[in-house]
């Protein structure tokens, strides 16, 4: 069994408006040590499925169904208590803003300390001891200095070194992490992103790490989800997706980025925007934005409107795709007769 | 030609070119400077030492002596990190800054000096994109409104039913539909309301366009809409851009030129095509490698160590001194200025002008 495992993970949000259905049937799988990426555009549901993991959300949501088993353990039947062992424990999470996620009135040192001794049996002197040498471990000049330093005396850069050396102080099982780069610059971002690899590969550290840049997902990761309104549309081998998306969603996302246009010329994009989840469309919740609806025969297929489409399975990715599912049965039908 | 201009071809091979590009430039930036107090106002300053009162003031450098051409019908693409000063030029171009020294001169006319009175003909020509299409649009006015604004300030002479097309015309032509006008700016999704601030922009038919970041705050399946978007209004009016931004991927496939900045000031001007090509300035190499691409099969990244100083006490000699691999005794003293290179390309770093790099 994985380290990790989310099976139809089902989040809702109760609002006075009615109910919201935030997160659909969700299921995923990590082994110890390896890297997925959750991609999407805002609102797709992937910091909600990073938070439903240790069971972070906040009222008025919570999980209505499905499972998150992390070491024989299941998550989300735990109580508070237990769960306080595995969050920053054994799973840790790095969010997107280091400002915010940094308490801005105790020391850096404090921060690690109390965090320390928090999990373990520690006194504060090994516990600073431990600290430093997280804080060696992130890089970071001078780290006997900067343990006695307060947030807001830190860059932007350094202040998430640090987020990451905290991730990183009791030796977790796995890191999540929710675009923990975005806020920063593209050096900056290029430094952190190649740091945050080499040390989960250094300690052997899965690492779900969230983002809505396709191009960080590539680099890093080796299977990735791609999210869209509350629903994972495509997931797979990150190599595979990114050469041959299958999902039309998924291809338009990657044929939109510019690198994939000749200079000067349109680029290729997806109309329309995605719907909010209060206001899902039928079926397929992509159909009004997507190119394929219509069949070879040039009717548009029913399905696409009227059903949600199941997963199927397309070499090692699965997809959730009437026009894929149709093509794969036409190629099976067609290898039969032959 | 005058004795002046003889004297550059000497110096200079590609002259002739050189003096029909200042010809055709739509805006000019000259030396510009741009300091921010942070020492509030006078009270604020003064400060017991020794003794005695003494005033103390301390200054965000913010744009420390950047020129720039733009000529008509092209997008000059300024990039570079935050803290950059890159949106200060922006700003400062538009108006909306007074610069602290330096000219900025627009279809030749010196336009950073005017009173807002004497720039009203000029902000017709020239116009603003912001970054965030959630703030830039008033909450209170609905979108009909927003879009008749520039309108009858503009064209004061202007009878009802011309505006009333006008603005019809300008939403269809961002692709929001007309009928949508008296909706306000919260009932629409980010991309929409990057289009209603570009229509708001083109309604009054200008001839120049700053966008600072347009598209940063926008998903990426919107990001290319929008930036289709900017370029078929590009094609269709023949409009010259200064773009502002952070993404090179973006630039590399709008740009016609692009110029980087690295903490106040401008350390590479080329061609889009040769600067992705070719990048000189080590800045621009390692800023270059570090954008996650797709498909990688490019060498081992440039990675920089150390972060970018604060512009309020900017380093001595080169600006960039502190993270070059390449940086020597020079660079930390003598500050670079901008060289052509044979192929046109104007780079700032004395590794390249001593041919070590």
């Amino acid at each position: 069994m994985a380290l990790l495992e989310v099976n139809n993970l089902d989040v809702r949000f109760a609002l006075r408006q009615g109910e919201v259905h935030a997160l659909r049937d969700i299921s995923f799988s990590l082994e110890r040590g390896e890297r997925l990426g959750i991609v999407g555009e805002s609102g797709a549901g992937k910091s909600v499925a990073a938070f439903s993991l240790l069971n972070l959300i906040a009222k008025p949501g919570f999980i209505a169904g499905g499972t998150v088993n992390f070491d024989g353990q299941v998550l989300n039947r735990m109580s508070e208590r237990g769960l306080r062992k595995v969050r920053g424990n054994r799973v840790s999470m790095i969010f997107q803003d280091p400002m915010m996620t940094l308490n801005p009135v105790l020391s850096i040192g404090e921060q690690m300390v109390e965090c320390l001794k928090a999990h373990r049996r520690i006194s504060s002197k090994e516990a600073r001891a431990i600290a430093l040498d997280k804080l060696r471990q992130v890089q970071i000049p001078s780290p006997d200095k900067r343990l006695d330093q307060y947030p807001h005396e830190l860059s932007g850069g350094m202040r998430q070194r640090i987020i990451i050396a905290i991730a990183l102080l009791l030796d977790p099982d796995i890191i999540i992490a929710d675009e923990p780069t975005t806020a920063l610059d593209v050096t900056i971002q290029a430094e952190i992103m190649a740091l945050l690899l080499e040390l989960c590969e250094e300690h052997n550290v899965g690492l779900i790490l969230i983002t809505h840049d396709l191009g960080v997902v590539s680099q890093v990761t080796q299977r990735m989800l791609v999210m869209y309104a509350g629903r994972v549309i495509e997931q797979g081998p990150t190599r595979e997706i990114i050469n041959d998306p299958q999902h039309p969603y998924t291809q338009g996302l990657i044929n939109a980025l510019p690198q994939m246009a000749t200079p000067g010329e349109r680029l290729n994009q997806i109309r329309g925007s995605m719907p909010s989840l209060s206001n899902l469309p039928s079926g397929c919740a992509f159909h009004p934005r997507c190119d394929f609806i219509n069949r070879a025969d040039g009717q548009p297929r029913p399905a696409c409107t009227q059903q949600v489409p199941e997963f199927v399975q397309s070499g090692n990715c699965r997809v959730a795709c009437h026009m894929v599912a149709e093509m794969l049965e036409d190629r099976r039908l067609k290898e039969e007769t032959s | 030609m005058s004795a002046h201009a003889e004297a550059i071809t000497e110096s200079h091979t590609p002259t002739p070119r050189q003096n029909e590009e200042s010809a055709d430039s739509l805006l000019q930036i000259r030396d510009l400077k741009k300091r921010f107090s942070l020492s509030g106002d006078f009270l604020d300053q003064l400060r017991f030492k020794g003794g005695k009162l003494v005033r103390h003031q301390e200054h965000v450098h913010a744009i420390n002596g950047v020129n720039l051409d733009i000529k008509r019908g092209e997008a000059l693409c300024v990039v570079g990190e935050s803290g950059c000063g890159k949106s200060t030029v922006a700003r400062t171009v538009m108006g909306l800054l007074t610069p602290t020294e330096g000219e900025i001169r627009y279809d030749g006319n010196r336009i950073d000096n005017l009173s807002s009175r004497q720039l009203l003909p000029y902000r017709k020509r020239m116009q603003m994109i912001f970054q965030n299409p959630y703030a830039s649009l008033n909450p209170r006015m609905t979108i009909q409104q927003t879009l008749e604004e520039p309108l009858r300030l503009h064209h004061p002479d202007w009878k009802r039913p011309q505006i009333l097309d006008k603005v019809e015309e300008v939403m269809r032509s961002v692709g929001i539909d007309p009928d949508w006008g008296k909706r306000f700016g919260h009932e629409f999704s980010g991309g929409q309301r990057q289009r209603i601030a570009i229509a708001r922009a083109l309604a009054v038919d200008p001839e120049f366009i700053v966008a600072d970041e347009p598209i940063s705050a926008l998903d990426v399946s919107i990001q290319a809409q929008v930036l289709n978007l900017l370029m078929e209004a590009q094609q269709e009016r023949n409009l010259t851009y200064l773009f502002i931004t952070h993404d090179l991927a973006v630039v590399e496939h709008f740009g016609t030129r692009v110029a980087v900045m690295y903490l106040g000031t401008v350390c590479e001007i080329a061609t889009t095509a040769t600067l992705f090509e070719k990048p000189r300035h080590p800045y621009t190499q390692a800023l270059l490698s570090a954008i996650p691409r797709l498909k990688d099969d490019r060498p081992q990244h440039i990675r920089l160590t150390g972060e970018v100083p604060t512009p309020v006490n900017l380093p001595s000699g080169c600006v960039f001194h502190g993270r070059c691999p390449y940086a020597n005794a020079r660079c930390k003293q003598e500050i670079p200025v901008l060289q052509t290179q044979d192929d046109g390309t104007r780079v700032a770093c004395h590794a390249v002008e001593e041919g070590r790099l």
